[in-house]
């Protein structure tokens, strides 16, 4: 009976020299994996259109009723995404999302993304309502149309989706 | 020496009291912060280090942060001041007042027979035989035994006087607990006794100038430590606190500062037990050097409670729990005859020793 009792203090001895396991976060943070699901981006093209038409499927597939969606027209002289229509209003409630990814799974041209942040506090209710603006990501570099909404030419863009590279 | 007039030893017992309290009571916040501490790393994870610490910038790294959470004990007595406390409906007022305080003024009280060093004189004072606040007390073992027993009033009075089920319970099994562990306790205290011809903790120590009593009686300094994690329920006797058995057990209408007197009380009691420990088994005050530098005493007694404290610790991060009937089996049935073996056998080496047929060198 001692010598098991013996047995088990020699293996917590043994952990007192060896290196905690605890990572000090926030000092360091884990690395998070491939797809984790975290903050939503709403993507833009290469070209720097917006991808979101506002045909609101995320907020149809949200099991948590957190995406609110308003379509608007889109005219060439403010022009947000190619084809017809873009998301004149584009709001998620982050107290209501569960970070499922259905949205980024119902949406037909990828516009909404799940990215990898997970630091999303809020210090009163209305700070939960992550607007368009908030969510919009910045065009790439090399993008034409740097800031939405542009002015184009009529007939440029009559298609849903712009002329495209297929992917390699 | 001085002969000294009742009120001038009254003054100086009070004034050495309230100088070993006030250490105490240091010692007991640093002993929560230790245990924390060193049970997480033996469970290979930080303890808590942000409370407080030294800042020491580098140049192309990290800040250094030294001492880490060493505020940590100002910071959860600040948090428990300032946390509701509620009364029961329906409890007995008086006694849920004064439960706490009856629990916690034992587990001082035994600070004051304890000897810190030997006898030494700083300028016109002196410490003689000892310096302790009670020092001559002839009959220390039995104050401490006596203090001991008064503990289990305020845990009995708490579990009733919250009028919560639970905490009856918890209070009833405690109480149960203490006073079967007390006897394996009080009768491991014996060998030592015999050994030092004398209850006065004092004389104990001094008769250890030669051998330690641990090395003369090993199972009943292993009894008496056992006992003393029982009448403390630490861990493997801690049943009746733990959270998940019985919902924090007889503290559990007990909020804020009330449940920190309890906790107080644990550990202060932790403290004392060790303290008796040394002094009873490991020499108290004595080591290497200590006759030509008295000082040296009170280093080697702390010295000796913070490795009793951090073997509490280590046994605690070790070790599962005994269920409650396990518990008093093992104090009934193995602890208190074995309490007894160990003294009657220390009782036929003095007679052995004394007619000669047993030659030990005892160093005197």
């Amino acid at each position: 009976m001692f010598g098991e009792i013996l047995k088990g203090m020699a293996t917590t001895l043994k952990h007192l020299f060896q290196p905690p396991v605890t990572d000090e976060y926030p000092e360091k943070a884990r690395p998070v994996s491939a797809r984790f699901k975290g903050r939503h981006h709403l993507h833009r093209y290469d070209n720097g259109l917006e991808k979101c038409i506002g045909c609101s499927l995320c907020a149809a597939a949200c099991p948590a009723d957190a995406i609110f969606v308003e379509a608007a027209e889109n005219t060439d002289e403010a022009r947000f995404s190619p084809g017809e229509r873009y998301a004149s209003t584009y709001e998620i409630n982050m107290m209501r999302c569960i970070f499922c990814g259905y949205c980024e799974d119902a949406c037909p041209t990828e516009a909404i993304v799940l990215g990898r942040e997970y630091e999303l506090s809020f210090t009163d209710r209305a700070g939960a309502l992550y607007t368009k603006e908030m969510l919009l990501e910045q065009a790439k570099p090399g993008a034409i149309y740097i800031n939405t909404p542009v002015k184009v030419e009529p007939g440029t863009f009559d298609r849903a989706i712009p002329d495209m590279e297929n992917p390699k | 020496m001085e002969t000294l007039t009742d009120g001038q030893i009254a003054l100086r017992a009070v004034i050495v009291g309230l100088i070993v309290t006030f250490a105490v009571i240091t010692g007991f916040a640093y002993t929560t912060l230790l245990e924390r501490k060193l049970l997480a790393r033996l469970q290979a994870r930080i303890g808590p280090n942000r409370a407080g610490y030294i800042p020491i910038p580098r140049k192309g790294k990290r800040e250094l942060r030294l001492l880490g959470g060493f505020m940590q004990p100002a910071a959860d007595a600040v948090k428990l001041f300032f946390k509701e406390d509620p009364t029961p409906a329906q409890a007995d007022k008086f006694v849920y007042f004064i439960a706490p305080m009856l629990a916690v003024i034992p587990a001082i009280l035994i600070l004051a027979v304890i000897p810190w060093a030997g006898p030494f004189t700083l300028g016109k004072l002196s410490f003689t035989p000892y310096f302790a606040i009670a020092p001559g007390v002839n009959v220390g073992v039995l104050f401490v035994l006596a203090i001991t027993s008064i503990g289990v009033y305020g845990i009995a009075l708490a579990g009733w006087a919250s009028n919560s089920k639970y905490a009856v319970l918890g209070g009833i099994r405690t109480s149960a607990q203490m006073i079967s562990y007390e006897l394996a306790l009080a009768l491991s205290v014996l060998p030592p006794v015999m050994l030092a011809n004398s209850l006065d903790l004092g004389q104990i120590v001094e008769a250890q100038r030669g051998l330690w009593f641990v090395v003369l009686n090993p199972l009943a300094a292993l009894i008496f430590y056992i006992g003393a994690l029982a009448e403390l329920q630490r861990s493997p006797f801690d049943l009746l606190e733990a959270e998940q058995e019985l919902s924090a057990g007889y503290v559990v209408e007990y909020g804020a500062m009330r449940f920190g007197m309890f906790f107080m009380a644990e550990y202060m009691k932790m403290i004392s037990l060790s303290a008796i420990a040394a002094v009873l088994f490991f020499g108290g005050y004595r080591g290497p050097f200590v006759d030509q530098v008295p000082a040296l005493g009170f280093v080697y007694i702390i010295l000796k409670i913070f490795l009793s404290l951090c073997l509490m610790i280590w046994i605690r991060a070790s070790m599962p729990r005994l269920r409650y009937d396990q518990l008093m089996q093992f104090g009934w049935k193995v602890l208190f005859p074995l309490a007894v073996a160990s003294f009657i056998m220390t009782g036929i080496g003095i007679v052995l020793f004394e007619e000669g047929l047993l030659n030990i060198n005892l160093g005197f």
